[in-house]
C-alpha cells in the first residue's frame, strides 16, 4: 500500500475542509463578531421556558428586555422551545425585574433554566489565560516529543512536524466551529476550549503511535530509503489507528452525540471530529510532512509542477 | 512475561476487592466478572456536579485593585469563613474552594433561590467574645449569645444590623454575667429543649492590635492583643470577676476557641496561651484581626443551572455511554476473540478501579467528566489493541504463540508509554486552566481524564499482561489463529 505517494493530495484534502472555515472565522472578526461565548467576553445569559396561553415572539422578547436599558441584547428560540437571552453583564436585581416583566407582559408562568453572567474583567482573564494554556501545550508536547525522541537523528524535527500536524487539528476544529456557528448559532465557550485541548492531547498521542513505529523500524531497516520506511511503519500502524479511533473513541462519542443531551452534543461533535483529524492527520499530514522535510522537497515546490502529485 | 501469573491475579484481585468494597460503600454496584454476574448500576448517590443537579455557582474575586498582590492566606480565611456562614444556611453539600490566587469559587447544589446565599456571602462577619463561666464548649460549636438581642425569648440568630452600639456591656455587665454563670445548673434540669444564651462580653470592635508572639525558647506561639482605650475598663473588670473562667472567641456564633482566664488583665494588653502551632496562632489571630472577611470580595460571575436541564442530561449521557460500550465490546469480543476476551475483562477492572478512585477522592461527577471516563476508556482500549495488533503481527511472522505474546508486549509497551505521557500533560494543563477560574467543568474533565489514563496504563501493565500469560498457561492452543481472530 502506497501511501506517501498521493501526500500532496491529502495537504489540499486538508486545506480544501479549513480554509473556508478559517475564510468565516475572518469575516466574523472583521464584523467583531466573533462566535464567543460569555466565558471569554463577559456579560450574560439567561434561558428562560415561558409556558402561557400564546408563546412569545424572541423578537417581542428582545423589544422588552431591551427597552429596560439593558445592552447588546440577542434572544433566540431553542430546539426545546425555550429563550436564550444574551446581553451585557446583568445583576441579579436587574435579572429579577427582567423575570417579573416578563411575566406581566406574556401572563405567563416563566421558569429559569439557566442564568450565567460573568463580569467582563473574568472574561478577558479567561482568554488570556485560555491563549496561555493552548501555548504551553505545544510547547510542552514539542519538547516531549523532541526529549522522547533524543536517540533518533532530527528528533527536532518529529517534534515539529507533531506540531504542525496538531496545528492542523487545531484548525479543522475552528473550521467546524465556524461553520457550526454559521449553521447552527454554535459557541465557543469553556467546554469548546476544553474540547480543543483534548484534541491536542490525543492528536500528540496518535503522532506518537506512528513515530515510535517509524524509530523502531528506522534501527530495523536501516537499508530502506526513509520514504519507502516511513510507508511501512504508517502500514503497520493502520490497523491500530483504524480500530482504536473508529471503533472505540469514535463509537463512545458518536453515541454521546446522538443520545447524549443537549448540552453535551456541541461538545461531543467537536471531540469526534477533532480526534478523527488527529488520526487523518497523523498518518497524511505528519508523517507524510517528515518525508517532504528529508527530501527537501520544497526546493522543487516552484521550479516545475511537484512530480508526486 | 510475568513470572509469577498467580501472584500477580492475587494481587489484581485484591485491589479489585479493594475498589469494590469503595465502590459499594457508597452505594454503587459494580460488576463480577468472575461469575458472570453483570450488575452495572451506576450510581445516582455520587456527588454530582451542578451541571447534573442544577444549582448555583458562584465566583467571588478580591475587590482590590487588579495589580494588588492578595495574601494567600487571606483569601483562605476568606473561604473558611465564608464556608461556616453558608453553613449555617443548612444548605447541604456544599463546595467553596479557592481558584487562582484572588478567587473563590462557591458551589451550592440544588439551590435555586441565589438570593439568600449572595446576601450571606456579602454579609460581614460578627466576632464576640462570650461568658462560657466554667464548662467551656468544643470548638466547632454553634451557640446563641445575648448580643444584639431585645430578649431572650426572640429565636432568630441576631443579625450585624440590628445591633447596638458596642459599649452596651458595660451597664448590664454584672446582671448578665451573673445569668450566665447561673445557666449551667439551669439546664441541668429540665430535658435541653431551651438553648442556653450566652452572654457576650464585647465584640471584635473592641480590639484594636492582634500579633502572633513566638517564644523561641520554649517554641510556643502566643496570640497577644492590645484593646481599644474605651473597652480596656470593661476587660479589666470582667476579667478581674472571671479569674480561672472560661472566655470563648465566637465568630458568626461558632465557637472559634476557648481560653481561659489566668489574671485580670488590667492595662488592655493581653495574650492568648494554648497549644497553638504556628499555622494554628495565625489562623486564629487572622480572624481576630478580620471578624469580618480579611479582604472585601465582590462577585464576578454567577451561574444558575435549572434542576431539569442537568437530569435529563445525565440519564441521556448516561444511557449514551452504556450504548456505547456495549457496541465496543461487541467489536473487541468479534475482532479479538480470545484476546477481545480479555481486553473487555481489564476494561472492566479498569471502570472498577477508576470508579473506587473517583469515589475515595470526592471527584465530583460533572458531563464533561463523563465523556473524559469515556476518552480514558478509549485510552484504555488503545492500550489492548496495541499490544493485539503487535501480536498478530509476530504470530503472522510465524513465531509461536507464546513468543508473540511476550514480543507483542514488549514493542508495544513504548508507545502505550509515550502516548499516554502526552494525554496526561495536558490534562494538567487544562487542570491549571480550570482552577485559576473556579471552571469546576474544565477542572472535573481534565482530572477524570488524567486519572483515566494513568489506571489504563496501571491495567494494561498488570491485568492484561496477566491474563494473557494466564491463558497461555491454562490452555494448549493448536488452532490458535481462529482464536486469535488472524
Amino acid at each position: 500500500m502506497n501511501i506517501l505517494g498521493k501526500r500532496y493530495l491529502y495537504f489540499a484534502i486538508s486545506l480544501i475542509i479549513i480554509i473556508p472555515g478559517l475564510v468565516i472565522l475572518g469575516v466574523k472578526a472583521a464584523q467583531n463578531n466573533l462566535p464567543l461565548s460569555i466565558d471569554f467576553t463577559g456579560g450574560s445569559m439567561l434561558e428562560v421556558s415561558i409556558e402561557g396561553a400564546a408563546t412569545p415572539q424572541p423578537a417581542d422578547i428582545h423589544q422588552l428586555v431591551a427597552e429596560m436599558g439593558t445592552k447588546d441584547v440577542k434572544v433566540q428560540s431553542t430546539e426545546s422551545g425555550d429563550f436564550l437571552i444574551r446581553s451585557s453583564f446583568i445583576d441579579e436585581t436587574t435579572r429579577d425585574q427582567i423575570i417579573s416583566a416578563m411575566q406581566e407582559e406574556f401572563g405567563a408562568a416563566i421558569t429559569i433554566l439557566r442564568f450565567d453572567s460573568v463580569g467582563p474583567s473574568i472574561g478577558k482573564q479567561v482568554t488570556s489565560n485560555a491563549t496561555i494554556a493552548v501555548g504551553v501545550a505545544a510547547l510542552a508536547i514539542l519538547l516531549y516529543i523532541t526529549i522522547a525522541f533524543r536517540r533518533v537523528q532530527h528528533a527536532f524535527r518529529y517534534g515539529l512536524c507533531a506540531i504542525i500536524a496538531m496545528i492542523h487539528d487545531v484548525a479543522i476544529v475552528f473550521s467546524l466551529v465556524a461553520i457550526g456557528s454559521l449553521l447552527l448559532g454554535w459557541e465557543m465557550d469553556a467546554l469548546f476550549l476544553t474540547a480543543l485541548l483534548t484534541v491536542i492531547g490525543f492528536s500528540v498521542q496518535d503522532k506518537i503511535v506512528v513515530f515510535d513505529r517509524i524509530r523502531e523500524n528506522t534501527n530495523l531497516l536501516r537499508r530502506l530509503k526513509f520514504e519507502t520506511l516511513v510507508n511501512h511503519s504508517i502500514v503497520q500502524t493502520l490497523q491500530r489507528s483504524i480500530n482504536t479511533q473508529l471503533m472505540t473513541v469514535e463509537f463512545l462519542l458518536f453515541a454521546l452525540a446522538l443520545f447524549g443531551g443537549v448540552t453535551l452534543r456541541e461538545f461531543a461533535v467537536i471531540l469526534l471530529v477533532g480526534l478523527l483529524s488527529g488520526t487523518y492527520s497523523s498518518i497524511f499530514i505528519a508523517s507524510p510532512i517528515l518525508v517532504v522535510w528529508e527530501n527537501k522537497e520544497w526546493r522543487t515546490w516552484f521550479r516545475r509542477k511537484p512530480q508526486a502529485v | 512475561m510475568t513470572r509469577r501469573p498467580y501472584l500477580m491475579l492475587g494481587l489484581i484481585l485484591l485491589l479489585t476487592a479493594l475498589a469494590i468494597w469503595v465502590d459499594a460503600s457508597q452505594r454503587i454496584t459494580i460488576t463480577n466478572p468472575f461469575n458472570q454476574k453483570t450488575i452495572v448500576n451506576r450510581n445516582v448517590s455520587t456527588r454530582l456536579g451542578l451541571d447534573l443537579r442544577g444549582g448555583l455557582q458562584v465566583l467571588l474575586e478580591a475587590d482590590l485593585p487588579a495589580d494588588t498582590p492578595v495574601d494567600a492566606e487571606a483569601i483562605s480565611v476568606a473561604r473558611t469563613i465564608i464556608e461556616n456562614r453558608t453553613n449555617a444556611l443548612g444548605v447541604a453539600e456544599n463546595m467553596l474552594q479557592v481558584a487562582g490566587d484572588r478567587r473563590i469559587v462557591g458551589e451550592f447544589p440544588g439551590l435555586e433561590d441565589s438570593k439568600a446565599v449572595l446576601a450571606i456571602l456579602q454579609k460581614t462577619g460578627l466576632l464576640e467574645f462570650v461568658d462560657m463561666g466554667t464548662s467551656p464548649l468544643d470548638p466547632g460549636t454553634v451557640i446563641q449569645t445575648d448580643y444584639g438581642q431585645t430578649s431572650t425569648q426572640s429565636s432568630v440568630t441576631s443579625t450585624p444590623e440590628s445591633a447596638t452600639p458596642v459599649i452596651t456591656p458595660t451597664e448590664a455587665d454584672a446582671t448578665s454575667t451573673a445569668e450566665a454563670n447561673a445557666t449551667p445548673e439551669a439546664t441541668a434540669t429540665p430535658p435541653a429543649e431551651a438553648p442556653t444564651i450566652y452572654h457576650t462580653v464585647m465584640t471584635g470592635a473592641a480590639l484594636d492590635t492582634v500579633n502572633v508572639v513566638h517564644d523561641s525558647t520554649t517554641g510556643s506561639y502566643e496570640i497577644s492583643f492590645t484593646l481599644k482605650t474605651d473597652s480596656s475598663e470593661l476587660f479589666a473588670n470582667y476579667t478581674g470577676n472571671n479569674i480561672n473562667k472560661y472566655l470563648a472567641i465566637v465568630l458568626d456564633k461558632e465557637v472559634l476557641s476557648v481560653p481561659i482566664i489566668k489574671n485580670q488583665i488590667s492595662d488592655g494588653h493581653g495574650v492568648i496561651e494554648g497549644n497553638f502551632s504556628g499555622d494554628s496562632a495565625n489562623a486564629l489571630a487572622v480572624q481576630l484581626r478580620y471578624g469580618s472577611l480579611p479582604v472585601p470580595l465582590k462577585i464576578v460571575e454567577t451561574r444558575i443551572i435549572g434542576p431539569t436541564l442537568g437530569e435529563d442530561s445525565l440519564r441521556k449521557s448516561l444511557i449514551a455511554g452504556i450504548i456505547g460500550m456495549i457496541i465496543v465490546i461487541l467489536f473487541m469480543a468479534l475482532y479479538y476473540r480470545l484476546p477481545g476476551l480479555v481486553a473487555i475483562i481489564s476494561i472492566l477492572f479498569y471502570a472498577i478501579i477508576a470508579f473506587a478512585i473517583f469515589k475515595y477522592f470526592h471527584f465530583t461527577l460533572t458531563l464533561p467528566g463523563i465523556a473524559g471516563f469515556m476518552l480514558s476508556t478509549g485510552a484504555a482500549l488503545d492500550a489492548n489493541i496495541l499490544i493485539f495488533e503487535r501480536m498478530k503481527e509476530e504470530l503472522r511472522s510465524g513465531r509461536t504463540l507464546l513468543h508473540a505474546v511476550e514480543q507483542g508486549w514488549a514493542r508495544a509497551w513504548s508507545s502505550i508509554r509515550d502516548s499516554n505521557i502526552a494525554a496526561i500533560i495536558i490534562s494538567i494543563i487544562l487542570f491549571w486552566f480550570g482552577s485559576t477560574f473556579g471552571a469546576t467543568i474544565v477542572k472535573g474533565f481534565a482530572l477524570t481524564l488524567a486519572l483515566g489514563v494513568l489506571v489504563s496504563l496501571f491495567v494494561a501493565i498488570s491485568v492484561t499482561r496477566t491474563l494473557l500469560a494466564l491463558i497461555l498457561s491454562w490452555f494448549e492452543i493448536k488452532n490458535f489463529p481462529r482464536w486469535f481472530g488472524i
